[in-house]
């Protein structure tokens, strides 16, 4: 993917990547770092702003432990009478503003033995204080307020709870007394007062954190005293809430609160009112065991360290953004020259070689490539008008050999005894040349009536020298042939002739035979050819036996000798080339006589034309795709003899034009 | 002052001061083909009555052609005295006190045993050293009045225990101030208190008397035997609707939820959907559902009887034993001989 972007994307990306990945690590420090800073802040301050509300109650509930305290020491330390006791809690309600009402409440039996409860109380109403004993009422005995400081021997706050008329939250604060009875010290009663705890609520209230934070008050048992659900207060505990939202740091909180814990709870709970996650500070009260907290909205704490992320994040995407546009103007006016030299080599590619390269501004990279380029530019022009020189040369040349060829090709004899004809003999042949001017030729013609020439030959070498010599060979063989000359003579002729002012050292090799028509003989000669096979009328194969002289034409007075062979009718001379033996596969192996042997047995019995399209598709077949190296020329005669068909013969002349 | 309670979730004690003097039911009364009949549960409104409730809400009592008047209960009001005084036709009781009554002669019959499982519990504080039923010895144990006394002080014999016992108030907070170190809570309702009162389960040491042999079924329908003989198609359908107020208080919990939240808005009573949540499930596992089809016909076993006369019997509670046949009748099946 990356691989088709260009450079000014790629730079973009890596730089861009860089730079955000450096500029995330610096604002999550930051982030962090400030957070911490805030966390350890409001730490402090909220601890400062939880004592001095905590030492306000502190101061109230000290005072009214005050009261029951002293009672119960006056109680404990002197006879008392009825009257007496009254007065005590009626100058105690009516001299402490703060107290709502008291009571002294006795066990069984403690006050006189005649009564089993006893338990006067003194307590405001709208128009003065009011009295009433409670053990008309109800059972105190079994009153939390009664029973509790009873049961663990020390003075006790109560829970919360609303007094008489529904509205207004108490608590009581009451203090066991003791009689001596002989050594015993036993349990006498309980001396309690009632107080609103309003006054708490207010300055509870009053805790006002920006614009959501809150302070609330849990009792011992988690109970809300205040809140600003007004749902929570006396009827949920932390633990309900926690139970509802199923928030197990709250119940985790809660227990820590309960049992006299001071904490400072960072961003792990969650507001239960509005749901958001806050921190939270909360100091007990050592008096009653109840706790204090501070919910500090979390949001709002860092309003302004959000505020502050948020201009960071936006100054930091608009300088990517900048470095980005940055990037790009710089990576461009780099890639342009590129670009453009990108597209002159395109159009130089498609030959304008004319073409004005980007002018070289600078001496960098790009203008050194330029300079190479401008260099590599004038060489391929030059190179290739040469080219164009030697190519039209060339083309000359191959259309001149092209004629040289055609002119060859057109002495070798193209007519061959028609099916009428071929009475006496068949005859067939092939060249193919290597090149398109060969050397190679082959000749047949009629020297008379009765005696047919056959000429193979191969001249050394190839082209245009070649093709005159093969033409001089084949002029000179056929004007000797005519003249009556047995083949022997016939070379040694030509042999004298062509190597007298053979200045290039030509050669050619020659098989010449003359072949009898009315008595089956073949007389022939050999310079340095490859000796003709003989295909018998029975199928057998046999090479032309004899002598085999020197090449022709490369030295004078060179002797050839003459010898024969009788056919029969029916048999078959196959002449070649040695083209055919020496063709070559693209593995460089050679076609070999072995192989041509073996093709003319599969080949016996056949016509002279499939004798020969059989040995060319077996040579084409083992050279598959290998280019031919060599001119091959195949030729087949058949010997029949002179049967009944000779006077028809006779009747229609000359068949062959050559 | 104070007029007995501190603890706030005590709502229990939260009572509810008017109507009380309206709801005096007439007793059975026709009204064309729907008959008119009068409910009161033993206490004010809450989950542990939801099958009430609910089949109030919902219509199944007029479904099964009962005009019902549901009288809101409360400790001011006893129910079982209603009963008697014929200004009830129904109510609910727990079974040993409905046997202690009908040995004193009130002629109440039990018509359909809705908790089978005892849910009266013992509960104590690890960290006071109590493990094990032989911990509790020498402790100061806080005990309520009456008949929730009956299997804690056979529990203790049971156990050979001897034991400081503290008379204990409808409050918890004497437990959670150490006045006491057992404390007596009823499952669905005190434990729960406890919990959302700061101390987990596992801090807490749980004595059920059913898994100690003394197993107490609770709250049944009663009425009189004399409502029964003269009409048994209402006191059929009473228990036929209930049942299914039940069964639909089970298998619908956040709906029936609602229902109880309402009712207990209404009584004016302190709600709180969490305890009750816990108590509609805690009344599900009371209830004891049959284990394959999930129904729980409100039948009273047999042996559950025995069991919680045999022990009325040795504390001396009740002098005449009434026979199982004449204290409870299947009203789906009984046939008039």
């Amino acid at each position: 993917m990356l691989i088709n972007k260009g450079i000014a994307f790629k730079l973009v990306l890596f730089f861009s990547s860089c730079t955000i990945l450096i500029f995330s690590v610096i604002f999550l420090y930051s982030y962090i770092v400030s957070r911490k800073t805030i966390e350890k802040g409001i730490s402090e301050n909220s601890k400062n702003l939880v004592m001095t509300s905590i030492n306000k109650i502190e101061a109230i509930l000290a005072a009214t432990q005050k009261i029951p305290e002293n009672i119960s020491y006056f109680l404990e330390n002197s006879s008392n009478t009825e009257g007496e006791i009254y007065q005590v809690l009626y100058s105690v309600v009516e001299k402490n503003p703060e107290i709502y009402g008291a009571a002294i409440a006795y066990e069984p039996y403690m006050f006189t033995r005649e009564k089993k409860a006893f338990a006067p109380y003194f307590y405001k109403e709208r128009w003065g204080i009011n009295f009433k004993y409670l053990e008309k009422y109800y059972d105190y005995f079994l009153s939390d307020w009664y029973q509790i400081p009873k049961e663990i021997g020390r003075p006790e706050w109560t829970e919360p709870y609303f007094g008489i008329g529904g509205n207004v939250l108490m608590c009581s604060y009451s203090v066991p007394f003791y009689k001596k009875m002989g050594d015993k010290r036993i349990h006498a009663g309980v001396v309690v007062v009632d107080i609103s705890i309003e006054k708490l609520v207010e300055i509870v209230s009053s805790l006002k954190i920006l614009n959501t934070g809150y302070g609330f008050l849990i009792s011992k048992n988690g109970t809300f005293v205040t809140h600003p659900i007004k749902e929570y207060i006396m009827n949920e505990t932390i633990f309900s809430i926690a139970e509802a939202t199923e928030d197990r740091d709250l119940r985790e909180v809660g227990r820590k609160m309960i049992k006299g814990g001071i904490g400072f709870e960072p961003f792990k709970i969650k507001n239960p009112v509005t749901g958001a996650l806050c921190l939270m500070t909360y100091v007990p009260i050592v008096s009653n065991g109840w706790s204090l907290a501070i919910v500090f909205p979390q949001e709002e704490l860092m309003e302004d360290i959000t505020r502050l992320n948020k201009v960071i994040i936006f100054l930091g995407c608009l300088g990517i953004a900048l470095l980005s546009v940055a990037i790009v103007y710089i990576s461009r006016s780099i890639t342009r020259p590129l670009r453009d030299m990108a597209h002159a080599t395109e159009r130089i590619g498609s030959g304008e070689f004319d073409i004005e390269l980007p002018p070289i501004k600078s001496n960098d990279e790009v203008g050194r490539l330029t300079e190479a380029f401008e260099i590599m530019r004038k060489s391929l022009k030059t190179y290739i008008t040469q080219l164009k020189e030697t190519t039209a040369i060339k083309e000359r040349v191959e259309s001149e050999l092209k004629v040289a060829h055609d002119i060859q090709m057109s002495f070798l004899p193209k007519e061959f005894p028609s099916y009428e004809e071929r009475d006496a003999f068949d005859i067939y042949a092939t060249l193919r040349p290597a090149k398109e001017v060969g050397g190679d030729l082959y000749d047949f013609f009629l020297i008379d009536r009765n005696r047919l020439c056959i000429v193979v030959g191969d001249v050394s070498g190839k082209g245009i020298p070649a093709a005159l010599f093969m033409a001089m060979t084949k002029t000179l063989i056929k004007s000797k042939a005519t003249l009556g000359f047995s083949p022997d003579k016939i070379l040694d002729k030509v042999n004298n002739e062509l190597s007298s002012g053979n200045s290039a050292n030509m050669f050619v090799t020659l098989f010449c035979g003359i072949l009898d028509l009315e008595g089956g003989r073949l007389e022939y000669s050999i310079g340095g050819h490859n000796p003709p096979y003989l295909i018998k009328s029975d199928g057998r194969i046999e090479t032309l036996s004899g002598q085999v002289g020197l090449v022709v034409g490369i030295m004078e007075d060179a002797c050839y000798g003459l010898e024969r062979v009788e056919l029969s009718p029916g048999d078959t001379l196959f002449l070649y080339t040695d083209g055919v033996n020496e063709a070559m596969n693209d593995k460089g192996e050679m076609f070999t006589l072995k192989r041509l042997e073996e093709e003319l047995k599969g080949l016996t019995g056949k016509g002279v034309k499939e004798i020969l399209s059989g040995l060319e598709e077996a040579v084409d077949g083992f050279c598959g795709e290998a280019e031919q190296s060599d001119d091959i020329t195949m030729m087949v005669v058949r010997y029949y003899g002179r049967g009944e068909s000779k006077a028809k013969k006779e009747e229609d002349g000359e068949w062959m034009t050559n | 002052m104070k007029n007995g309670f501190s603890c706030p979730s005590c709502y229990i004690f939260s009572l509810i001061f008017c109507l009380s003097l309206f709801f005096l039911a007439p007793p059975v009364s026709w009204a064309g083909d729907v008959k008119r009949a009068s409910f009161i549960p033993q206490w004010s409104p809450q989950a542990q009555f939801a099958g009430y409730y609910v089949a109030y809400d919902k219509g199944f009592y007029k479904k099964h052609g009962i005009e019902l008047n549901l009288i809101e209960g409360g400790p001011e009001r006893a129910s079982a005295m209603m009963l008697e005084r014929k200004e009830v036709d129904f109510t609910t009781i727990w079974l040993s006190q409905a046997i202690k009554l009908r040995s004193r002669g009130v002629r109440l019959i039990n018509v359909g045993q809705v908790i089978h499982r005892s849910a009266l519990m013992l509960v104590a504080k690890k960290a006071r050293g109590i493990l094990s039923p032989k911990d509790i010895n020498g402790k100061k144990v806080g005990l309520w009045r009456e008949e929730f006394q009956l299997q804690p002080l056979a529990f203790f014999k049971k156990y050979g225990l001897k034991v400081q016992v503290v008379p204990q108030s409808y409050s918890i907070n004497l437990f959670l101030r150490d006045g006491v170190d057992v404390a007596s809570a009823m499952w669905y309702n005190e434990y729960h208190m406890i919990l959302n009162a700061g101390l987990n389960p596992e801090e807490l040491t749980t004595f059920f008397f059913y898994d100690h042999g003394l197993n107490f079924p609770e709250d049944g329908i009663y009425t009189m035997e004399k409502t029964w003989r003269e009409d048994r198609e209402l006191v059929r359908s009473f228990v036929k609707a209930s049942l299914e107020g039940w069964l639909y208080a089970i298998n619908h919990q956040e709906e029936t939820l609602k229902i109880i939240m309402k009712y207990m808005h209404k009584a004016n009573v302190p709600a709180n959907i969490v305890h009750q949540r816990w108590m509609l499930a805690r009344m599900k596992d009371l209830l004891i559902p049959d284990e394959k089809d999930g129904s729980f016909p409100f039948i009273l076993n047999r042996n559950d009887f025995s069991r919680v006369c045999g022990i009325l019997k040795e504390s001396n509670l009740v002098k005449n034993l009434p026979d199982y046949n004449d204290f409870y009748i299947n009203v789906m099946k009984h046939v008039d001989k």
